[in-house]
């Protein structure tokens, strides 16, 4: 077990950027904090968590999938990758880091997408454990230890520094090359800081949600609540729950020519959107009801019906502070959980 | 399947046929001159031409066509509108094959085969047919019934008329009468309870969503079960391997676990589609 005292965060950051790229979580305006690079002089964001999610940096928001040149008859295909570069992510939360595993399973799962696998590869994730989850923070509903995140590292805060513990070769390898800014620790104290942590998150107000309710095989239940009408009455489509989402996965392919050849770029799409599904014939969700139904059924049935129970939803609140219309996971959980009709 | 699913084939059109004033049939080969990859019946494709787009095909061929695929395609959009200005030898992308095809080596092997299609949606149904013919000793009794608006909108009019009906039953009709027609006139739903066909087979049927809802009632009230009725469904598609969301209904993605659904399955599905 190993212990970094806060204030040698900085020297730790120096070795590492040494060794790889690395994105550290900044103050923004507005208490908007994000991801960055790490240069000598970044202050790390003191946030409980970034406005976006971590998912960027394995599923960015854009990407270039595919080049072709095209000469009178003939076509060519450019494959635009180069090698990803080694680079890892400090601060992920516990939300987040799980948020990796819930990805793998889409993009991961046969036929492997080898744009995401190859950054996976390539990614190191150093999560940090959140010694005080926010009051929008519901992960432990989800099983979700905000106190041992998962990660190839793990940081267990403890006010005046971190116990640092790798979980993967990976991470073990990573440590490994960088001993000498760490000090040797027992593990008796990464323990007090778990619990310390585990204190507040035990009591978080939305920690335990009614999710018996939710799950595989619960679509005849669910999917025809009159409930769903109100509780989409108000929204605009606009889609952002699903960017700042860590577990929105949805994407869109597009071509783009730009005179010299034809770009075919994946970029980030939502179910929101009222022309997600449109076709030449018609669209299968016409209102903003079913687009709306069809996010929050996904997580909390569709996705756990294909990955052994798990829900596509981690808890990290960020939907709840992004939607201009206070609508959320949370109120759709609780709406639908009381029985609709106690006839 | 390359395990660069999103790296496609480049593929040469040697060959085009105009089926019906709004259906072609392209037939494409990789630039080695060989059939771009082996798929079976129901299964499809990412055609795409670059800088205009890429949908989802079915692939019109038989398995048993050993040195080209086929897609018969409709116009009725921005790609599809390009794909009917393409000239043979001329250069598209494909990718695939994607889903799950229809159980012509299992559940379909030995039964009686009743194929219910209507306008464009022969087009998945003719791999089909074209594999039953090619392997004939190994399915009974085939009836097919057909319908179009116009006897000029029957795709493979020719094909049909002349080799199809040499091994199996073929129904056709035509939604209104015409001078140069002296067969079926009327809906396909309509023809379907009035041929009522033997209960004793597997139904295959394709076409509008309007038609299936009509032949599906028709056939459930002449006594067929869900079990007994496959169909191929469209959704809009993006990525092809169950990945991009997009034609995800109820826990199913079309492109990985359809299109061929059998209709108990589809019963389990949210009506979303
Ligand atoms: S649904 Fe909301 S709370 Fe759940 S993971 Fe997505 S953004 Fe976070
Ligand atoms: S953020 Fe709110 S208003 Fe916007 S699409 Fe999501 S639920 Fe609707
Ligand atoms: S087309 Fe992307 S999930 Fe089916």
């Amino acid at each position: 077990m190993k212990y970094l005292p806060t204030a040698r965060l900085d020297r730790f950051l120096e070795d590492a950027a040494k060794l790889r790229k690395i994105y550290v979580p900044v103050d923004g305006e507005q208490n908007r904090a994000a991801y960055r690079l790490w240069m000598p002089g970044t202050v790390v964001s003191k946030a409980l968590n970034t406005t976006r999610s971590a998912k960027d940096f394995f599923f960015p928001q854009t990407e270039n999938l595919v080049g072709f040149r095209r000469t009178e008859k003939k076509l060519e295909i450019v494959d635009p990758r180069r090698e990803t570069e080694d680079f890892a992510v400090f601060g992920v939360r516990a939300c987040d880091a799980r948020s990796f595993s819930i990805l793998d399973k889409v993009f991961l799962s046969d036929p492997a997408d080898t744009y995401y696998a190859n950054r996976r590869a390539h990614g190191l994730v150093l999560s940090v454990s959140c010694r005080r989850p926010a009051e929008t923070c519901f992960c432990t509903a989800f099983g979700i230890d905000p106190s041992a995140p998962e990660g190839d590292v793990t940081f267990t805060d403890d006010g005046e520094g971190y116990y640092v513990r790798a979980n993967s070769e990976k991470g073990e390898a990573f440590l490994e090359s960088l001993s000498g800014v760490f000090d040797e620790a027992d593990e008796a104290g990464e323990k007090e800081a778990r619990a310390q942590t585990k204190r507040i998150a035990d009591r978080l107000p939305l920690g335990t949600l009614p999710l018996e309710k939710f799950g595989g095989g619960k679509t005849k239940d669910l999917f025809d609540r009159p409930e769903w009408s109100s509780l989409s009455e108000s929204c605009i489509g606009c889609g952002t729950c699903t960017f700042v989402c860590p577990t929105c996965q949805c994407y869109d392919i597009r071509d783009f020519d730009t005179g010299r050849e034809v770009r075919r770029f994946r970029c980030w799409d939502s179910c929101m959107y009222s022309d997600f599904t449109k076709m030449a014939g018609g669209n299968p969700r016409l209102t903003q009801k079913e687009r709306f139904r069809q996010r929050f059924m996904h997580k909390l049935v569709y996705f756990p019906e294909n990955n052994g129970g798990e829900f596509g939803c981690v808890g990290c609140g960020r939907c709840l502070r992004a939607c201009p219309i206070g609508m959320n996971i949370v109120k759709v959980l609780k709406t639908l959980a009381e029985d609709g009709n106690e006839s | 399947m390359n395990p660069e699913t999103m790296l496609p084939a480049i593929c040469t059109v040697t060959e085009i046929r105009t089926d019906t004033p709004d259906v072609k049939t392209f037939r494409v080969v990789s630039r080695d001159g060989k059939k771009p990859f082996e798929h079976l019946p129901g299964q499809c494709a990412m055609v795409s031409l670059p800088g205009i787009g890429e949908a989802m095909f079915s692939v019109t061929s038989s398995p048993t066509d050993l040195e080209w695929l086929e897609f018969s395609i409709k116009k009725c959009g921005h790609l599809t509108e390009w794909l009917h200005m393409l000239e043979p030898g001329m250069e598209v992308t494909v990718r695939g094959p994607y889903g799950r095809p229809f159980p012509v080596d299992d559940e379909l092997l030995h039964k009686n085969l009743l194929f219910i299609a209507g306008g464009i949606g022969l087009a998945p149904l003719r791999s089909v047919i074209r594999y039953v013919r090619a392997k004939r000793e190994n399915y009974g009794n085939v009836e097919i019934i057909y319908g179009a608006r116009s006897k000029a909108d029957l795709v493979d009019y020719d094909e049909i008329t002349t080799e199809w009906t040499r091994d199996m039953n073929v129904h056709l009709t035509i939604d209104r009468a015409e001078d140069a027609w002296d067969g079926h006139v009327g809906f396909v739903p309509n023809y379907v309870k009035e041929l009522s066909p033997s209960l004793d087979s597997v139904a295959l049927v394709c076409g509008p969503p309007i038609m299936i809802k009509f032949t599906v009632q028709g056939l459930t009230e002449l006594g067929f079960r869900p079990e007994q009725i496959y169909t191929t469904m469209e959704l809009r598609m993006k990525c092809g391997v169950g990945k991009c969301g997009r034609c995800n209904i109820g826990a199913k993605y079309v492109c990985k676990d359809g299109p061929v659904f059998r209709f108990d399955e589809l019963g389990e599905l949210p009506d979303e589609y």
